[in-house]
């Protein structure tokens, strides 16, 4: 079981994951790039990370996410290599009995995510290209 | 002793380089390292401390004292999701 995948991801697959019969509500949260950054256009994003670290972070996330929200069921997956504006880099699906568990619990995975993950983008637009979050 | 260096995202371009193998003496810490890079890239010298440290895949204080066969990597700011 992985939670990185080089291939675009399909949507469908996750839901599939995660729903079951006793659920009402199912969210799906895509993380998609956008045309632009801070005032500056955006062509491309390439996803780095370091695999194997990465898997365990997100394992971790997940853990945590099923010890509090255990009605929750979760599924994850992350995109690496280069992605073109309107792909979606991360998609999570978050399935439960009620609505209000899954919304927390997709909110917190996402925030968690872009905190300890050891993954990395750099943005390429017609200005050259640049590490996100590194202070040169 | 020995001790694997991994390099990512930015740490890579700036090194030209996916990974080292270091001879240290017994006792060195991980800031140790950085300190070293510092001293080789003047585009590092921004980062006193190295923004994340992780050794055997898991963060650690960048004070955490290596041993032999550890795989040491500097995490530059993580931009997932």
């Amino acid at each position: 079981m992985s939670y990185l995948t080089d291939a675009p991801i399909d949507s469908q697959m996750l839901i599939k994951e995660v729903m079951r019969a006793s659920d009402g509500a199912c969210l799906v949260f895509e993380g998609v790039v956008r045309d632009q950054h801070e005032g500056k256009k955006v062509q491309s994003i390439f996803y780095d990370a370091y695999r194997p670290m990465a898997e365990k972070e997100i394992a971790r996330i997940i853990n945590d996410i099923n010890t509090q929200f255990p009605q929750v069921a979760v599924a994850v997956l992350h995109r690496l290599g280069v992605l073109e504006v309107g792909e979606a880099s991360i998609v999570i699906a978050c399935s439960s009995p009620h609505r209000g568990e899954a919304f927390q619990a997709c909110r917190m995975i996402i925030d968690r995510f872009k905190q300890t993950v050891p993954i990395w983008k750099k943005e390429r637009g017609p200005g050259g290209e640049e590490w996100v979050g590194w202070q040169k | 002793m020995k001790v694997r260096l991994l390099y990512f995202a930015v740490l890579r371009d700036i090194t030209g380089k996916n990974e080292d193998e270091v001879e240290l003496p017994e006792g060195t810490r991980a800031v140790e390292i950085w300190n070293r890079l510092r001293a080789q890239h003047s585009e590092l010298s921004g980062y006193e401390r190295p923004p994340m440290t992780a050794v055997n895949e898991a963060y650690v204080s960048a004070d955490q004292t290596l041993r032999d066969g550890d795989e040491v990597a500097f995490i530059p700011p993580v931009a997932g999701g």
